[in-house]
């Protein structure tokens, strides 16, 4: 018998090649053409996984944000007046021609974001042509979506998103503003606009009525531009929970409608009669989905005492199988930080684990790329409440590891938190799982599941996670007069 | 050259047979005589079977496909706007504006409960606030197998109008066509032929009305019907239906289908069953 060999178990590369074409230089869209900016400025967005320039866009300043607000309100007139189906035929439009380029729109936000291809495929873009097929339906059933109220629009939208979910989050603030007959100013996150221009040439090409959507690129400095501009009617916001105080406070004095989807520091529960494989998955797939960059992820694991060594045995186990590199690896599980910012955030959380005396637990064997941002895999265990780590949101692929005794105290210990956006719980007994449910402080909590999204089903989060929700009946009534 | 004339068949189970009977029935479109198939006992009972063969799988698809499948059968309307126009003209004598009117108010019709089907639940269901310690919620559900008769007035948009909000909630349905109008519905079954729509799901008759009622109101493996029908026809409906509980909607042949009820949550109700699902709240 000749003596095994070492079998080389690693996967060759499977690049997604479909090519996509990316302009030099961007303007901003306004009234339906893309136009230079007033501001005469531009700024470089980067392929975080390579740190090399993608393109260069516009930054919109206080003329160009004007501009967008006086086309957006141009348009209002026409668009809340125009029959319900034919809206609907806009937005059903959008959502066949978004199918039609989903390929394109994942690559390019795979390249702009740096979250691997699985995701930009498999979850972003069907989410975001799911959204504008849902929210298309509704626009001639908004009498029934809000029950008592006559279903009018409210007017300009003023829309800033963040750069985790960049196409997604354009998809959650256009579709229901655009089905209840508002008109919109979108201002994407400054890492990330290259999608919502590209979703600008979709707009372009179903012939929605110039000013419907416009699209501001720009810094902080243009969202706050945006938000506080006088003739807007409504502001919506996805971001952090600090910048979420700021807009709420800039809009204060005035009477503009608001909804806020910001922080979170989701508790993940998993008791020791949890379905243990999927719970592990799960584990995974809350953490670790998109790098950790989501503000539900599941960041806080909160494991019965008994089972929590097979737990953490188990859970870095399975964090040596995930692949971290390439984003537009078909193979890749985790992919790039989205900025040398985030990154060093992020680094400096992990930091302060080590410093206030958790223990740092990294699986990850291989290498990581020698440019671009990247972060292993990581948990903590050992760590206290009180941890920074354990209170503070990182916004990326770390972990933190606390056990608990009872029902009662997972419950204690998941609400020990200003944050409220998800949780996760994992048990067999479906009474024990509805009953954590119901103690939980979060407008999203997953029973034997996690991370799931759909246009049908309301999104956002408890005390300072936010107010408002994104998705189905509940996210119309935001965007409703 | 002469020209080719089509032959019109039934639509059973997603393919066009001849009815097995043989029997035909005359259409007149603009003076040309069409003979067209006159469906028979064994042909409803196969179009039931088809449809009974397709329900389960079309109902446990999620409200997004079907929702996304329905919008595709209106891409494929669009596509015959003009074969709809004129067969509607042609038969029902009346103005190409009117049946133009007909064929954009049908289309729009499809659309809309494309639209319908990931909302039916959310605007129907609900989550009940018992007084215990339990969580109740009711879920909407597709009654089964539903049958449909079209009126003679608005032949298209009525037989969509009565066939969409089964369709959109999942039920599987056997369509008998307007009796003195039945061209359009073939044409119908000609863009389901094309679309999405599984076979079987949407199944199209064409026959006597007198002779199909009974049938209809005494299969034993239908669920529902949903039919434009008035005074005996409906009282056989009834009567038929109750001996196994099929829900019978009756609606008049001479509604203008336009109006918005027809699109509204109202349309569900005969079509849809309520389910209400208990669970411990209390570990």
């Amino acid at each position: 018998m000749q003596p095994a060999q070492a079998i080389d178990w690693s996967y060759a590369p499977a690049p997604e090649t479909f090519p996509v074409e990316i302009q030099q230089e961007h303007g901003l869209f306004i009234g339906g053409k893309f136009v230079d900016p007033r501001s005469r400025k531009h700024f470089d967005t980067v392929d975080p996984a390579t740190e090399k320039r993608l393109s260069s866009v516009a930054e919109a300043g206080k003329a160009d944000v004007d501009a967008a607000v006086k086309a957006a309100q141009k348009a209002f007139k026409a668009w809340s007046r125009l029959r319900p189906a034919e809206r609907a035929g806009y937005l059903f439009r959008i959502a066949r021609r978004i199918q039609e380029r989903a390929r394109e729109l994942a690559v390019l936000e795979s390249m702009d974001n740096g979250k691997p291809i699985k995701e930009t495929r498999d979850v972003d873009v069907p989410l975001v042509a799911q959204h504008f097929f849902h929210h298309a339906g509704w626009c001639d059933k908004l009498a029934h979506a809000v029950p008592g109220i006559d279903p009018r629009p409210i007017g300009v939208c003023a829309q800033v998103i963040p750069w985790n979910f960049p196409l997604l989050m354009a998809a959650w603030k256009i579709a229901p503003a655009l089905a209840c007959g508002n008109t919109v100013v979108l201002k994407p996150a400054e890492t990330t606009p290259l999608t919502a221009l590209r979703l600008a040439e979709i707009l372009q090409e179903v012939d929605l009525p110039p000013g419907v959507v416009n699209i501001v690129t720009g810094a902080g400095e243009t969202g706050r531009l945006l938000v506080e501009h006088p003739d807007v009617q409504k502001v919506a916001f996805t971001g952090s929970t600090d910048v979420g105080k700021r807009i709420a406070r800039a809009c204060a004095g005035t009477d503009k409608r608001l909804t806020l989807e910001l922080g979170g520091k989701s508790p993940n529960i998993i008791f020791a009669d949890a379905p243990m494989d999927q719970a592990i998955e799960g584990i995974v797939n809350g953490i670790w989905f998109n790098q950790g960059q989501v503000c539900c992820a599941g960041s806080r694991l909160l494991v019965e005492e008994s089972v929590v060594d097979e737990v953490i045995g188990r859970l870095t186990h399975r964090m040596r199988s995930l692949r971290v590199g390439n984003p537009l690896d078909k193979n890749t599980d985790v992919g790039a930080i989205n900025s040398r910012q985030q990154l060093e955030r992020v680094n400096s959380f992990i930091e302060c684990g080590v410093r206030e005396g958790a223990d740092r637990i990294v699986c990850f064997d291989g290498a990581l790329p020698d440019t671009g941002y990247w972060v292993a895999p990581t948990l903590f265990r050992g760590v206290q409440p009180a941890h920074t780590i354990a209170r503070e949101e990182i916004f990326g692929p770390v972990l933190t590891v606390l056990t608990f005794r009872t029902p009662d105290e997972a419950i204690a210990r998941a609400n020990d938190t200003n944050y409220g956006l998800s949780a996760g719980v994992w048990t067999s007994r479906a009474s024990k799982a509805y009953e954590v449910a119901a103690g939980v402080k979060a407008g999203v909590v997953w029973l034997n599941t996690f991370n799931q999204f759909d246009a049908t089903s309301p999104f956002g989060g408890f005390k300072e996670s936010g107010f408002g929700r994104e998705g189905g009946r509940a996210g119309l009534a935001a965007y409703l007069a | 050259m002469a020209t080719v004339t089509k032959t019109w068949k039934l639509f059973i189970g997603g393919a066009f047979p001849r009815t097995e009977s043989g029997r035909t029935i005359k259409a007149v479109a603009d003076g040309t005589v069409h003979h067209l198939c006159k469906a028979s006992r064994k042909d409803f009972r196969d179009a039931v079977e088809a449809a009974r063969a397709a329900q389960h799988k079309w109902a446990s698809s999620t409200a997004y496909l079907r929702g996304q499948i329905l919008y595709r059968l209106a891409e494929m309307l669009e596509a015959r706007r003009g074969e709809f126009v004129e067969a509607i003209r042609a038969t029902s004598r009346i103005t190409p504006r009117k049946a133009k009117a007909e064929v954009d108010a049908s289309i729009e019709h499809v659309v809309s409960f494309a639209g319908w089907t990931d909302k039916i639940a959310i605007v129907l269901g609900s989550q009940n606030p018992v007084a215990g310690p339990f969580y109740t919620f009711t879920g909407i559900e597709a009654t089964g197998v539903v049958g449909v008769l079209a009126p003679d007035e608005s032949p298209l948009l009525g037989a969509l109008a009565l066939a969409c909000p089964a369709l959109a909630a999942g039920n599987a349905i056997v369509l008998v066509a307007s009796e003195r109008h039945p061209i359009p519905a073939l044409v119908l079954s000609e863009a389901l032929a094309t679309s999405d729509v599984p076979g079987g799901v949407c199944n199209i008759l064409t026959g006597e009305h007198a002779e199909l009622v009974p049938q209809l109101a005494l299969h034993r493996d239908m669920d529902a019907i949903v039919a434009a029908v008035k005074g005996k026809h409906a009282a056989a409906l009834k009567a038929g239906a109750a001996e196994n509980m099929k829900r019978v909607t009756i609606v008049d042949p001479a509604s203008d289908f336009t109006e918005s009820r027809w699109r509204s949550p109202v349309a569900f109700r005969g079509v849809t069953e309520a389910k209400t699902i208990w669970m411990p709240s209390m570990a």
